[in-house]
């Protein structure tokens, strides 16, 4: 389709929209020379073209992922929209093609520039998705569990599942602070909401008396001849400490508790401040 | 004494056991209960000696009626002992494990009263925790040496792992360091965990819901660098562990001087780092690269070279196998090829499928090229422009720790009448040399 005008396509952002533009470019015999979210402030020189969201439209691309590609290749173009890929419309557009075209294989093509970099987007967001199972920390409000994360991919659908299954008698609370979403969960249903801003109330007495139990466990575990911050920091990045419990400082002005008593500050073996290590 | 207080001592009494994986079994959780499992096992945080925090790792207690040399809660140690109540310690897990802080359990502890006794407190313990708690996450037990075999059983249908430690890779070791074990107490509840495991997956054949017995298997624990034994009889050892009682895992320990005694190494001996290093890289090998001890060390060679890694030792005195022909090459010798790991020889395998692949593929698809290149071939050829000197292949080949002790890079006057090295010259100079 080379002598046709160039054009930009422009969706509603959501993946069904995605997938229209999927429907439109087969539909107008065109390839689109971008694919952006309609709220994109970049200014574009080439005309674009507004693709129209159509349940039903996407319904059938979707449903041809499976049929003409594989259930895998489905999974992955779903992976590759919750990525943080900026090209993410772009790429998917361009994985799906090659699928249509080369079927289940397109899948084991990892030295095509496309199907590689799709794949590089999703395995990061696999692994920050594991991450973040791993390093998000709940704090409890009155029997309510809440917890912060900042992610650069969406992975909150991606999240649900783990800790649904792992807590079912629990309410919680995941709040997206880098995509204003939050995860909401009250026995047995889950649900996802944008969310503008979460105000929490300060931690009560139960609460910060089991966060210093924590970190009193943190620091005690450790081997002070073994100390090896490098390998800390290669297993766990340093963005995700933000929000961990283990690294959060002491708030000093709190009184002394009923399950433990605070040492003083010269007493409790740090190891997260490098200076007391030799 | 204040639960704050008690963590402190059980936990810092309880560091010096290596193993902290919450890996083996995959379980949902289910209505009315908190938990679950996931078979490869979730990190929930790095202590700040790199080490993995998986589960909460403590001891019940540390007194302890045994007087072994090594250890920090000998009998003779004048230290603060304390005990948790299985009470505190259920509840103390579930509030952590709600928080996302753990996987679970991991519980160990000194010998009070006698093993059956202190067996019993654990059983107390889980039983709290499985059945009041309906506690579905992750619990690794110590079995207790020379209990009854019976609470070992109901132990083990409590827990998701057992281990035993084995604590000295030698017997004459244990004799003299740890009097009051033996290697028959050891290997005792080993093998009967072994057999209760096996029996069990027979069970679970004929009835879908017989109680499990220790699903994730079982692992044991040695310290390297206490007695005199060799990388050699430990890597043995390990290789007849895994076949002949089927355990999971074997970990090793770098012994870090506790206390002075002179049959013990200098207090200020730095522990053994790399070698444990070694170590696991050879139990890797073992495990997941289909390496046979053997092959690895033999009795001339009783020891890993400590300038570079076991596989790539393995190579350089086996060049005849290579180049390998990465489009053609079986999985198997691909998982050979320094610098190749088991996600790069799955990604080389899967994208072969749908063409030839070259070296710019081969970095494409995230394979690093910096070892692999002196031992692979790509569609015939080797890497272009390669330019094979001793000095920069073993600066490729060893490990970034080593490259450390080396002299450094002095520049070096291109000329155009040397006759390059050839691959032979390197060889020769890489296996001689190190």
């Amino acid at each position: 389709m080379p002598d046709r005008p160039a054009v930009i396509y422009r969706y509603d952002g959501s993946f069904d929209g995605l997938l229209c533009c999927v429907f439109e470019s087969y539909a107008r015999r065109e390839t689109p020379l971008d694919i952006r979210p309609a709220d994109d402030p970049q200014a574009v020189l080439f005309p674009t073209h507004e693709v129209p969201t159509d349940a039903d439209h996407a319904q059938r691309v979707f449903a041809s992922l499976q049929k003409r590609i594989s259930s895998e290749a489905q999974r992955q173009v779903q992976y590759a929209f919750l990525s943080c890929a900026d090209d993410k419309a772009l790429l998917i557009y361009r994985f799906i093609r090659l699928g249509l075209r080369h079927g289940a294989r397109v899948m084991s093509m990892l030295t095509n520039d496309t199907v590689c970099a799709v794949d590089k987007a999703v395995r990061a967001l696999l692994n920050e998705r594991h991450h973040l199972l791993e390093f998000l920390r709940f704090s409890d409000f009155k029997g309510v569990l809440v917890a912060t994360i900042e992610p650069k991919n969406f992975v909150l659908p991606l999240m649900q599942e783990h800790f649904c299954s792992r807590f079912p008698e629990e309410r919680f609370l995941i709040y997206d602070k880098a995509h204003g979403m939050a995860l909401i969960y009250r026995p047995y249903s889950a649900q996802i909401f944008s969310i503008e801003q979460l105000e929490l109330p300060e931690a009560d007495e139960y609460e910060l008396a089991y966060r210093r139990l924590w970190k009193q466990y943190y620091n005690s575990i450790a081997i002070e001849t073994r100390y090896n911050p490098r390998c800390r920091m290669g297993h766990m990045p340093k963005r995700f400490w933000g929000h961990m419990t283990e690294f959060e400082q002491e708030q000093r002005r709190l009184p002394h508790t009923a399950a433990g008593q605070v040492l003083p500050a010269s007493e409790t073996t740090d190891l997260s401040s490098p200076t007391r290590i030799k | 004494m204040e639960l704050l207080d008690k963590l402190a001592i059980l936990a810092d009494a309880a560091k010096y056991d290596a193993a902290c994986t919450s890996s083996g079994v995959d379980r949902a959780g289910q209505k009315g209960g908190i938990g679950g499992a996931v078979s490869a096992g979730l990190c929930h945080s790095f202590a700040a000696d790199g080490r993995c925090i998986s589960l909460l790792k403590v001891l019940f207690t540390n007194s302890c009626i045994y007087d072994c040399k090594y250890c920090v809660n000998r009998r003779s140690n004048d230290t603060r002992r304390t005990a948790f109540t299985p009470r505190e310690l259920a509840e103390l897990t579930i509030q952590f494990y709600r928080r996302n802080y753990i996987e679970g359990l991991f519980l160990s502890s000194g010998i009070v009263k006698s093993p059956d006794y202190t067996c019993e407190q654990l059983i107390k313990t889980l039983t709290l925790l499985r059945e009041e708690y309906h506690f579905f996450g992750y619990i690794h037990v110590k079995a207790i040496p020379g209990a009854d075999d019976s609470l070992i059983q109901r132990l083990g249908l409590l827990a998701d792992r057992m281990s035993v430690n084995i604590e000295l890779p030698s017997q004459q070791g244990l004799q003299l360091l740890a009097p009051d074990k033996s290697k028959l107490a050891i290997l005792h509840p080993m093998g009967l965990i072994q057999r209760k495991v096996n029996e069990n997956s027979t069970d679970l054949v004929r009835y879908r819901h017989a109680p499990k017995f220790a699903p994730a298997g079982q692992s044991t624990q040695m310290i390297v660098g206490a007695t005199p034994d060799s990388d050699y009889q430990i890597l043995n050892l390990t290789q007849s562990l895994y076949r002949r009682f089927g355990l999971k895992r074997v970990f090793f320990s770098a012994y870090t001087p506790v206390q002075s005694d002179a049959l013990l190494p200098a207090l200020d001996t730095k522990p053994p780092l790399l070698r444990e290093h070694r170590l696991y890289q050879a139990d890797w090998l073992l495990r997941f690269y289909g390496f046979d001890a053997s092959e690895l060390l033999d009795e001339r060679h009783p020891n890993f070279n400590p300038v570079v890694d076991p596989k790539c030792n393995w190579a350089l005195n086996h060049m005849e196998q290579f180049p390998v022909e990465v489009n053609t090459a079986a999985y198997e010798m691909l998982l050979r090829v320094p610098g190749i790991g088991v996600k790069s020889a799955q990604r080389i395998v899967t994208a072969r499928r749908s063409g030839s692949l070259d070296f710019a593929g081969l970095k494409k698809i995230g394979v690093v090229l910096k070892r692999a290149q002196y031992f692979v071939t790509c569609r015939g050829k080797p890497v272009e422009g390669l330019k094979i000197t001793p000095d920069g292949a073993m600066r490729a080949l060893i490990s970034e720790r080593s490259a450390a002790m080396l002299p450094q890079n002095q520049a070096e006057q291109l000329s155009l009448f040397d006759p390059p090295p050839t691959r032979e010259d390197v060889i020769k100079c890489l296996t001689g040399q190190l």
